[in-house]
């Protein structure tokens, strides 16, 4: 049964533009190889964080919205935790007021398709 | 200091009459409580970072337990700090 999720990931800050936009890219790959339907993306480039994160106080944030059997998070999470340059990722299952929400909070703006991540 | 007992009021002072606490998400009929939009958690939490408890919000117990998940999800992607001063 597909569900809708949402993971949030934080890449390491001094990575090189090129660097950020592969490492985006594999992750994108990755989801659409096992089979995901990406709905969403959004970077929220560099953002200070409220505390240090591994001795790093800033990071560049990228959210990724996709439709996707229960089975892909686990290989999502397994790549995430191999890479070295993610310090952090969440990812959160969509229950049908969070799907809601997202796309009331997309509608006003113009309906594009996925929107490509400002590279 | 001594003036001042010396006033007398002539209605005894109100003491501040208890204002019916209600649950905003009931009200305003929200959902959902979106972890990515730390400025609209920072409401429920206090200057030191910590969740405020629902005798001072007033929040029911459905929408306290989004709250707090909420932002235990923010303060996992350091949206929110888990401990600091003067947060606000």
């Amino acid at each position: 049964m597909l569900n809708q999720y949402e993971t949030v990931f934080i890449l390491n800050p001094v990575l090189s533009e090129d660097q950020i936009k592969e490492a985006v890219d594999k992750y994108r790959n990755l989801l659409t190889e096992k089979g995901a339907e990406i709905v969403f993306e959004n970077s929220w480039g560099m953002k200070k964080f409220s505390y240090p994160i591994k001795k790093k106080n800033s990071g560049y944030y990228y959210l990724i919205e996709f439709k996707a059997e229960g089975t892909v998070i686990a290989d999502l999470e397994l790549a995430y935790k191999r890479d070295e340059e993610v310090l952090r990722f969440l990812s959160f299952r969509l229950d049908k007021y969070a799907i809601a929400y997202n796309e009331k909070k997309r509608a006003p703006k113009t309906e594009q398709k996925v929107m490509e991540p400002q590279a | 200091m001594a003036q001042q007992n010396e006033i007398r009021y002539l209605a005894p002072p109100t003491v501040e009459v208890k204002k019916k606490k209600y649950c905003r998400f009931k009200k305003s009929g929200i959902k959902y409580i979106d972890y990515k939009d730390a400025d609209f958690l920072k409401k429920f939490v206090n200057e030191q970072g910590k969740i405020l408890p629902r005798r001072l919000t007033g929040t029911s117990s459905k929408y306290q337990k989004k709250v707090a998940q909420a932002v235990k999800r923010a303060r996992h992607l350091a949206l929110l700090p888990y401990v600091c001063d003067l947060l606000k």
